[in-house]
C-alpha cells in the first residue's frame, strides 16, 4: 500500500545522487518511508521536542532516500535535493545532525549510532521520558563493526524497552552472519522479527512487535526468503 | 602485585578517591549528572552507593568502551551531563574515534576522568601508560584539559566541569606534590628569576622545584594546560622558556611557540619519551628513564641554559 506523498518522494530520491557507488533507487527508501510515514511520532514541529521519537540513521553512506523522505515529511526544503553535497549545502554525502533539521546524528563512520543511541535510550529514561522510543537504523555490513556488538550484548543484559534497532540487510556483510542477523540480538535477550525490504505492511508489523521489558530488532532484509 | 594500582601505597586519599567522592555528591545534587563507567571503579564503594541510590543514572556497560563513550554521547544528546571514567589509554586510545565523533562531532560534550597517566601502574606496564592523552585530544578542538597536581585540586574543576557545558578532561594520577596549589585559569607564578621561566604541570612540579633549586629561575605552575594560560605565559617577561609536562614530551611545544611566535625565544619542552621500554619498576624508576626526576630535569635544563 502506499500513502499520500510516496509516489511523490520517490520521485525525490532520483534527485539526490550522492555517491556514484549508491543509486539513487536506494534499497533503503522504502524502509524509510515507513518509518517516517506510519511509526516515527516526529513532525517538522517536534524534531527538537524531548518527547519525539528519534531514528538514528547510523549506515550514513548513500544518504540520498534518507533526504527525500526528509523533504517529503517537510523537514527540509526539497530544493536542497538539488545541490547534495556543493560548497553550500547542508546536506552531505554523509548527514550532518548540525546541520540537518530532523537529523539525529551525524554519521558516516560505521558502528557509532547503535552506541549512541542506546545512551538516548538511557538518557530519556533517567529523565522521565518513557514515551519515546529510540529507533537505530544499521546495515548488514556495518553489523561487522565490533561496537555493534557490545551494544547488543549490554542492551538485551539491562532490557533498554525503548530501543529499536532496524537492520537493512542487502546482504552485503563480506563474511556473512551464518544462523542468521537477527540470532545475534536474539541470544542478548532481544525480541525479532523479519520483513521485506519493501513490504510495507510486514514491516509496519515488524516495527510493532516490540515487547515491554526487552530490545527489539526488525531484519528488513532485500530477501526475505533467506532470513 | 606490591602496588595497587588506583591506591596510593600508604592509604592516603588519592586523586580517583576525591574524584569518586565528588561525583557522588553532583550526583546526590544536579539531576542533570550521569556516571558512565566500563568496570573501572564501578566497584568502589562511593559509586556502588551511587548506583544504588541513581540506577538510571549510573551506567555500567562492563569492559566496553566505545560503547561507554558513545553512550556518553547518547546522553548528553537527551540533555543529561555525563561523566565518564576509566583508564586513560582505554578511554582516549581505544575510542578515541568514539571521543572525536560522538561528542564534539555531534555537538554535545562530556567530562572525561581517567586514571592511570603515563606510568601510575609502573608494574603493568605499557598496556596500561597513557603519556599520549593531552596530544591527541589536542588533534581535536574544543577541549579544555586538567591535570591536578595533588588531590586537593580535583574537586573544584570537576565539579566546575560537571556544572557547564564544556568538553572536559581531567587527568587524574597517584604522583602529586607535596602540598597542593590554588587551581585557576592562571598561571601561578611560585618564585622569580632572571635566566628563564620553568613552567611545571601538574603533578611534576616537586620534582621541578626540586631540580631548579639554587637556580636563577622563575618557577611558575598550571594544573589547567588547555586552554594553556598564553597570556600568562608572555607576562612572565622571558625568552627563555622551560615546560616540565607529565606525559608526552613537547605535548604543548604549538602552544607556547604558537603563544611566543611574535617574539624571539628558546623552548625546552620536558616530558615523557615516546620510547616503549618493555620495562616495569616504579614510577620513580620511569621518572629517572625519561629523565623526568630532579637529576634529569637539572641536567636538562643547566645544558639549555648553558
Amino acid at each position: 500500500m502506499t500513502s499520500t506523498g510516496y509516489a511523490t518522494a520517490r520521485e525525490l530520491v532520483s534527485r539526490t545522487v550522492v555517491d556514484v557507488r549508491y543509486p539513487p533507487n536506494n534499497y533503503t527508501f522504502d524502509l524509510l518511508w515507513v518509518l517516517y510515514d506510519r511509526i516515527l511520532a516526529v513532525t517538522p514541529q517536534t524534531a527538537e521536542h524531548p518527547h519525539r521519537d528519534r531514528l538514528l540513521l547510523s549506515k550514513g553512506h548513500g544518504p540520498g532516500a534518507y533526504y527525500a523522505v526528509l523533504a517529503a515529511k517537510g523537514f527540509i526544503p526539497v530544493e536542497w535535493l538539488d545541490d547534495i553535497a556543493s560548497a553550500e549545502s547542508a546536506l552531505g554525502g554523509h548527514p550532518d545532525a548540525t546541520r540537518v533539521p530532523g537529523v539525529e546524528i551525524s554519521s558516516g563512520s560505521l558502528g557509532h549510532g547503535l552506541p549512541i543511541g542506546v545512551g538516548q535510550a538511557l538518557g530519556l529514561r533517567a529523565q522521565g521520558i518513557t514515551r519515546p522510543r529510540v529507533y537505530v537504523l544499521i546495515g548488514d555490513a556495518e553489523l561487522d563493526e565490533g561496537s555493534n556488538h557490545e551494544a547488543i550484548a549490554y542492551a538485551g543484559a539491562v532490557g533498554l524497552d525503548r530501543l529499536t534497532v532496524v537492520v537493512a540487510d542487502n546482504g552485503s556483510a563480506t563474511h556473512g552472519w551464518p544462523g542468521g542477523i537477527a540470532s545475534r540480538f536474539a541470544a542478548n535477550g532481544w525480541t525479532t522479527a523479519t520483513a521485506g525490504i519493501t513490504d510495507h505492511d510486514a514491516l509496519t508489523a515488524a516495527l510493532r512487535a516490540d515487547t515491554p521489558g526487552r530490545p527489539h530488532v526488525v531484519v528488513a532484509t532485500t530477501n526475505p526468503t533467506e532470513d | 602485585m606490591r602496588t595497587h594500582p588506583m591506591k596510593t601505597a600508604d592509604g592516603t586519599t588519592a586523586m580517583r578517591d576525591v574524584f569518586i567522592a565528588e561525583t557522588g555528591r553532583l550526583l546526590d545534587e544536579e539531576p542533570r549528572t550521569a556516571l558512565v563507567l566500563a568496570d573501572i571503579s564501578a566497584g568502589h564503594g562511593r559509586f556502588a552507593d551511587a548506583a544504588v541510590k541513581h540506577p538510571d543514572r549510573v551506567v555500567n556497560v562492563g569492559i566496553r568502551e566505545q560503547l561507554m563513550v558513545g553512550v556518553a554521547g547518547g546522553l548528553a544528546l537527551t540533555g543529561m551531563r555525563p561523566v565518564v571514567h576509566t583508564y586513560a589509554p582505554f578511554l582516549i586510545e581505544r575510542a578515541f574515534e568514539q571521543v572525536k565523533l560522538d561528542l564534539g562531532h555531534q555537538g554535545v560534550s562530556a567530562v572525561l576522568v581517567t586514571v592511570g597517566a603515563s606510568y601510575d601502574w609502573a608494574e603493568g606496564g605499557y598496556t596500561h601508560f597513557s603519556p599520549r592523552d593531552v596530544a591527541l585530544l589536542d588533534t581535536i578542538p574544543g577541549w579544555r584539559v586538567v591535570v591536578p597536581g595533588h588531590p586537593d585540586e580535583v574537586a573544584g574543576p570537576l565539579r566546575d566541569a560537571v556544572l557547564g557545558d564544556e568538553p572536559v578532561y581531567i587527568r587524574l594520577s597517584l604522583r602529586r606534590n607535596a602540598t597542593p596549589q590554588p587551581v585557576t585559569d592562571r598561571l601561578t607564578v611560585l618564585r622569580e628569576g632572571s635566566r628563564a621561566a620553568v613552567v611545571a604541570v601538574g603533578p611534576m612540579l616537586d620534582n621541578t622545584l626540586a631540580a631548579v633549586e639554587g637556580l636563577d629561575v622563575t618557577v611558575a605552575y598550571t594544573a589547567n594546560v588547555r586552554p594553556f594560560d598564553v597570556t600568562g605565559l608572555r607576562m612572565l617577561g622571558h625568552d627563555t622558556i622551560v615546560v616540565v609536562e607529565p606525559y608526552l614530551a613537547g605535548t604543548s611545544d604549538r602552544v607556547l611557540r604558537t603563544a611566543l611566535a611574535d617574539r624571539p625565544h628558546r623552548l625546552l619542552s620536558l616530558g615523557v619519551t615516546t620510547a616503549d621500554l618493555h620495562a616495569f619498576g616504579t614510577p620513580d624508576d620511569h621518572d629517572r628513564w625519561h629523565g623526568l626526576d630532579p637529576a634529569g630535569i637539572r641536567a636538562a635544563v643547566g645544558d639549555f641554559l648553558h
